[in-house]
């Protein structure tokens, strides 16, 4: 809890003290990557040593360079040059730039910085994002933080060298939230998990006694929504991950799944299913009310809302097969939008609106795809035996999921969370301590 | 593995009665001291022939405890409507008994899907006992969708094995 009451206390001292150092950017920027093609010839980038002016700066100084560095990194959009190949010393960079020595070992754009620990167990953070061809500076940002919180403002550094060279939000600043499993198939312990984007400060958030699936982010307050077998009855849960309180939200006859905050995080959509029948509800936070959604015989589950919350995808068996259908955020005018081969399932619209991610079963194989919201340009990103269960990272640009092997007799089987770029190129394991499933991305964290 | 554990303790009750008649008739060719011994363990005999009724090892035993379904199915085959209609039979001689319907699905589709399936096929079985004439208050209901195989394993023997509805005797 004290990383979590850390994460807060960033988030208002950062707010707080944040400064621009540059008050305009250049109207015209030299370099910039376009992500919205699709393979891109990642763009080499010299990431320096933070400088201080004590041993202490110096090390925290390190430690952020080399969280940035492997952030942009992992978009697969940057190539970080060995640091080994400088020729100015970053100690010098505090005079100036030697432009010329960076054109020499080829970097594009050039990230500096300082640290400085202040009196108060708080440390200073500067730093400035260079175009090493136009030799002028992009932009810079100073923060004011507690010392803990080294590893947030590195992120927070990381998004805003993103945006300025990409043009899109950036997404480093963020969370995951996961299942985490371990063991044999039919003794497989599973616990709630949450971790920053790149694997660290990792968190169990619940005990393992009972098993627990799909937990989805609030898109508005630190509480996530999730599946609980506890007592051996499927219920969706509400948890506050900073209080650790939690309760259940589908207290209802038959069994409550699949839920999803709506995107003003005043309501849970999610499936009650009772006599045969699956159907999709919005539970109203405030007050508590089911509102029935749909009415149909047949399976009606893994609802999720557009962003501006006035549609509603989710897959259905009524055609048949499971496949994908849009509704109005009232039930009404349901559409089909999955016509290909195989079955589709757990769709989860982008947080631009114009996507819609999705598993698709076909052929003995699963596979991770996107589709337009209408249905029209369909696009596989990833395949394999057992794919499932995407999520966007908050600036669209990233999918997460899951992919399980084949398990053997003793029911021995690995699950792993994977992320891959919109363009289907750059796929990386996320790496967790345990097997991990369902990954749920949160929101940019402020 | 539930299954076979399950089979397993049946057939050791029913052995296990077995060895206790022979002993019995051990005891019977004794002399006329044990007469009253020999009246006593021929009442005790009768006790241990198997399973005590009503049970789960019971049902195992003259029922079967699940049902299987097709890829994607929840409707009953005929095998699982003879299996189904046996269960309402054993049912009503044991009317003091509850049961909890499982639906289970196999591990080649999606979590959320699943427990919807899973829940149609113990329905499945749910309405067809109520057809029969079994009180509905007695059956109970859930799912558990693909995260509680039966038997482990990537294949389509497994995978067949684990579509099914489980009668869990309350």
């Amino acid at each position: 809890m004290n990383l979590l009451m850390n994460i807060r206390n960033l988030v208002l001292a950062a707010g707080a003290t944040l400064g621009m150092i540059v008050a305009s950017v250049p109207a015209q920027a030299e370099i910039n990557v376009n992500i919205s093609q699709g393979f891109v010839q990642p763009l080499p980038v010299a990431v320096s040593d933070f400088q201080g002016g004590q041993p202490e700066d110096q090390l925290i100084g390190r430690d952020i360079a080399g969280v940035i560095s492997a952030n942009l990194e992992r978009t697969g959009l940057f190539r970080p040059i060995d640091s080994k190949a400088f020729i100015q010393d970053a100690n010098s960079l505090r005079v100036g730039v030697r432009f010329g020595d960076w054109r020499l070992i080829n970097a594009q754009a050039l990230v500096t910085g300082t640290t400085q620990v202040l009196g108060d167990g708080k440390v200073q953070v500067e730093f400035r994002l260079w175009d090493v061809y136009a030799e002028n500076m992009m932009t810079g940002y100073r923060y004011t933080t507690t010392r803990t919180n080294w590893r947030k403002v590195a992120h927070q550094i990381s998004d805003a060298i993103y945006t300025r060279l990409t043009g899109e939000s950036g997404y480093f600043t963020t969370r995951i939230v996961y299942v985490s499993e371990t063991g044999p198939q039919n003794r497989r312990q599973r616990r709630l998990a949450i971790m920053d984007q790149d694997g660290f400060n990792h968190i169990f958030l619940t005990s393992g006694r009972f098993d627990v699936f799909t937990p989805r982010f609030s898109p508005t307050s630190q509480e996530v929504t999730y599946l609980s077998f506890e007592g051996n009855v499927p219920k969706v849960m509400l948890l506050d991950i900073q209080s650790g309180r939690e309760e259940v939200l589908g207290n209802f006859k038959g069994m409550s799944f699949a839920p999803r905050f709506a995107p003003d995080g005043n309501s849970v959509i999610m499936s009650l299913a009772d006599k045969g029948n699956t159907e999709i509800y919005t539970m109203d936070l405030r007050t508590r009310k089911f509102t029935r959604l749909t009415n149909h015989p047949a399976i009606d589950t893994s609802p999720s809302y557009s962003p501006d919350g006035r549609k509603v995808v989710f897959n259905s068996d009524r055609g048949g097969s499971q496949q994908l259908y849009v509704m109005d955020a009232n039930g009404g005018n349901v559409n089909r939008i999955s016509f290909n081969k195989g079955r589709y399932a757990t769709p989860v619209w982008s947080p631009r609106g114009d996507l819609i991610a999705f598993t698709r079963i076909s052929g003995g194989k699963f596979f991770i795809g996107v589709m337009k919201a209408d249905g029209s340009g369909e696009r596989m990103l990833a395949e394999g035996y057992h794919l499932e269960g995407p999520t966007w990272s908050p600036n669209g640009r990233v999918i997460s999921y899951f992919k399980q092997g084949k398990s053997d007799s003793r029911g021995q089987v690995k699950s792993k969370l994977y992320t891959i770029d919109l363009s289907g190129y750059n796929e990386r394991e996320v790496v967790t301590v345990l097997d991990g499933v369902d990954p749920a991305w949160s929101p940019l964290l402020q | 593995m539930r299954f076979k554990l399950l089979t397993m303790f049946a057939a050791a009750l029913f052995l296990s009665a077995c060895a206790s008649k022979s002993d019995e008739n051990a005891g019977g060719s004794n002399d006329g001291t044990a007469a009253s011994t020999d009246q006593s363990s021929s009442v005790s005999s009768s006790t241990i022939q198997g399973p005590q009724p009503g049970t789960l090892e019971h049902l195992l035993v003259n029922v079967g405890d699940r049902v299987f379904f097709g890829y994607d199915q929840s409707d009953l085959s005929a095998d699982s409507q003879k299996t189904t209609e046996a269960l309402a039979v054993w049912l009503n001689s044991y009317p003091a008994v509850t049961l909890t319907l499982e639906g289970h699905a196999d591990e080649r589709g999606t979590r959320e899907y699943n427990l919807a399936l899973g829940e149609r096929r113990a329905n499945s079985v749910r309405d067809y006992l109520v057809a029969l004439g079994v009180n509905p208050s007695r059956l109970q209901v859930v799912s558990f969708g693909k995260e509680r195989p039966a038997v482990l394993g990537s294949t389509e023997e497994a995978w067949a094995q684990n579509r099914r509805a489980v009668f869990a005797v309350n």
